[in-house]
């Protein structure tokens, strides 16, 4: 506020709505506090200190009605995936996905013999962004939501874009 | 304007407490998502106004069918998922699962390597019980001792990932030795660490948690586990020691080199309130990272020259037929393989893990009941379990 | 905690077995690396009880149950068993028929084997009589099978969605 205080007179910024709309969204993403697995640990230390999520307005709600962002950080077991869809539906629109590690991806390391786990969160939820990595660094995961970032300021109100990976 | 007295509205709506009207018991969901279950934990709380009468815990939304994916693949082809079982400490769970198929094999491991996997295994410990601290001060409500923890766990971790390249999931110990031997200046490294660690802990993470009044409120006289019903729910770790039982396996059942290092036991004194609550258990962790600190800096010391791995190790190993259960003390308990081989199969024929979390949650029910809703968020995360763990 | 003043070998506690309950101790092989002590499935709850109450024996602890599956026909439930007051150990086995996998419950004695049961019921299918909450514990209620058996096929479908990894299709 103090830098443009005073410094100007009284103005008219021109803009588009998509524009301002986009702009407002990326720069808060609040991601759902939601942890699966391993992946929930760098989530963790992606939020902590060394890493900081905060700097890029990105901050953990506990509850899916106040989040844009689900983080999917972990393996999705046949007993959570209904709680997932779950969840998923609670949270207000516009609402995205990042699936993170290669668990939530595909199954991960469990692919053959995990009998009990989903192979992919794609298949119940639509996914914005798949960050690899098993688990992937912090590094992989702001990189996520950066490229989450990137995907956002390309939407319109006009048209909704499908669903693609980034 | 007449002043109205809640008294009233209840008895012109027919509901006043002393009106004798029917009350009826909640349930109440908490999780799979809650952010203090720590992870995907579902509590079923059968509850009278504030107070649980039945905390039921329903588990198994993290089972990665772990017991079935040791059948099928390989005797080191294991290790990597036993790494992700308990993902807050990796190298507890290789250490375990390396030295019960060792024990089958009847193999010796170099010193140097029995060096190195004490020193990881106590590093890991540190990290696993930072965790511990951090989160559990976050439950309560302290959101800085978290940020403090995991500034010094990053530390821990760029140790392991100059180590052996990972951060968290390291595929360290191998059968018949470690992966990689020390970077140059590893030892020193550790040994700063170690320094700034030990007065951290005294000056820092104390003064903010430990003694705060509002934490010893919170966690004092909550929970109380008393040791004989410790031991028959097969409590194990800090959980156990918290009540005042004094067992390590480290010390009482020793495995690889632990005889040689001099370390105390920390045990719950009641120092807050009664023996075996959850600031007890609490402050167990906190003792153990010193003496932790103390073993390495020992082992350090010790650590001599040699060869990593034992060069009897093939590509393909072949494990005599029988039956062995290996036990260590990870960092929240006691963790044990019960390992059958048979002798012909390229891996375990079957391979149970007996998980130390397992069964320090399956008191909750007992040590919840009764108490407050609030004081269950101070349970659970007294009790640090790892739904990695609980689940496998 | 006093450490090795009562130890007694396993060769001793099979002998006082044997000597208190005659034919339900099978003849086992102590010779090898960490023997198993074979039970009668019947007795198993009584042998339990007297392990834990016997001043010289004292099991206080049941460090591991874990179900095995043996060969096409048996199941085998192993129970791992320390004495912190004493620091000796044992080991039982208890071998029952596929088709018949039932076997009292040691959770009056351990209560840690209630959840250790349940999981041996969900993943093996071995059956608790007398067990105070018997429910599938890990996998979801309407699970099909066992999956620790060796001759378990996985389901094809759960709740809609597909449960084996998608095969890929031929070009």
């Amino acid at each position: 506020m103090g830098y443009i205080e005073g410094r100007y007179g009284d103005n008219i910024l021109i803009t588009s709505v998509d524009k301002i709309f986009n702009w407002a969204r990326l720069s808060s993403l609040w991601p759902m506090t939601f942890g699966l697995a391993c992946c929930a640990i760098e989530m963790m230390a992606t939020g902590a200190s060394r890493f900081d999520l905060d700097r890029f307005g990105i901050m953990f709600r506990a509850s899916p009605r106040q989040s844009d962002v689900m983080i999917i950080a972990g393996t999705v077991t046949m007993k959570m995936s209904s709680r997932i869809v779950r969840l998923y539906e609670q949270m207000p629109e516009p609402k995205y996905v990042i699936s993170m590690g290669s668990c939530a991806t595909c199954g991960g390391p469990y692919w053959e013999h995990g009998y009990h786990v989903l192979k992919g969160v794609d298949k119940i939820i639509p996914v914005d962004v798949y960050v690899p990595g098993c688990p992937p660094r912090p590094e992989a995961l702001i990189d996520g939501l950066l490229e989450l970032r990137e995907k956002i300021r390309k939407d319109t109100l006009a048209k909704k874009e499908d669903k693609v990976s980034a | 304007m007449p002043e109205i007295k809640t008294d009233d509205v209840y008895i012109e709506l027919g509901k006043h407490p002393k009106a004798g009207f029917a009350t009826d018991d909640m349930i109440l969901q908490m999780g799979p998502q809650h952010p203090s279950t720590h992870g995907v934990l579902r509590i079923e709380c059968v509850t009278d106004g504030e107070i649980i009468k039945k905390a039921t815990c329903h588990i198994g939304y993290l089972h990665r069918c772990f017991e079935k994916h040791a059948e099928n693949v390989m005797w080191q082809g294991v290790i990597p998922f036993t790494d992700r079982m308990d993902y807050l400490a990796s190298m507890g769970q290789n250490f375990s699962y390396v030295i019960t198929v060792e024990k089958l094999m009847g193999i010796e491991v170099p010193e140097r390597a029995e060096y190195m996997r004490v020193i990881t295994a106590e590093l890991q410990r540190i990290a696993s019980h930072l965790m511990a601290y951090g989160t559990y001060g976050m439950d309560i409500g302290a959101f800085t001792p978290f940020l403090w923890a995991f500034r010094e766990r990053e530390y821990v971790l760029d140790l392991f990932e100059k180590l052996c390249g990972a951060r968290l999931l390291y595929n360290y110990m191998w059968i018949g030795g470690v992966s990689h031997d020390v970077y140059d200046g590893f030892a020193e490294e550790c040994m700063s660490f170690l320094d700034t660690f030990e007065r951290v802990v005294f000056e820092e993470f104390n003064p903010i948690l430990t003694y705060n009044k509002i934490f010893i409120e919170r966690t004092a006289n909550v929970g109380i586990l008393s040791p004989e019903l410790a031991i028959d729910y097969g409590i194990t770790g800090p959980c156990l020691r918290g009540s005042g039982v004094d067992w390590d396996l480290r010390r009482d059942d020793p495995y690889s080199i632990y005889d040689r290092f001099d370390f105390e036991v920390i045990t719950g004194k009641g120092e807050m309130g009664t023996v075996g609550d959850c600031w007890d258990r609490f402050m167990v962790r906190v003792l153990e990272m010193i003496e932790s600190v103390k073993i390495i800096r020992q082992a350090l010391q010790q650590m001599p020259e040699g060869p990593i791995m034992n060069e009897k190790i093939k590509k393909v190993i072949r494990v005599p037929a029988g039956r062995v259960y290996g036990r260590t003390e990870a960092p929240r308990g006691e963790l044990g393989y019960y390992l059958i081989s048979d002798g012909k199969g390229r891996g375990p024929n079957r391979l149970k893990a007996r998980s130390p979390c397992f069964s320090n949650l399956s008191v909750l029910e007992e040590i919840s009941r009764g108490c407050m809703l609030a004081d269950l968020i101070a349970i659970i995360g007294s009790l640090d379990i790892v739904l990695g763990c609980v689940d496998r | 905690m006093v450490q090795g003043e009562f130890v007694m070998t396993i060769e001793e506690i099979y002998k006082k077995l044997r000597k208190s309950f005659g034919g339900t101790i099978l003849e086992s092989d102590l010779e090898v690396l960490e023997p198993v002590v074979g039970i009668e499935p019947q007795s198993i709850a009584e042998v339990s009880g007297f392990l834990k109450n016997e001043p010289d024996l004292k099991f206080t602890s049941l460090m591991c149950l874990s179900s095995v599956d043996l060969d096409e026909e048996n199941l085998q439930v192993v129970y791992h068993l320390h004495s912190m007051d004493h620091n000796h150990k044992i080991i039982l086995g208890v071998i029952i028929p596929k088709n018949a996998a039932k076997i009292p419950t040691v959770s009056g004695v351990w209560r840690t084997a209630n959840w250790h049961e349940r999981e041996a019921f969900d993943l093996m299918g071995v059956e608790f009589e007398g067990h105070p909450d018997h429910r599938r514990i890990l996998c979801p209620d309407d699970w099909e099978g066992h999956p620790l058996r060796k001759d378990y096929v996985v389901q094809e479908m759960y709740n809609g969605l597909p449960v084996p990894y998608p095969k890929e299709e031929d070009d």
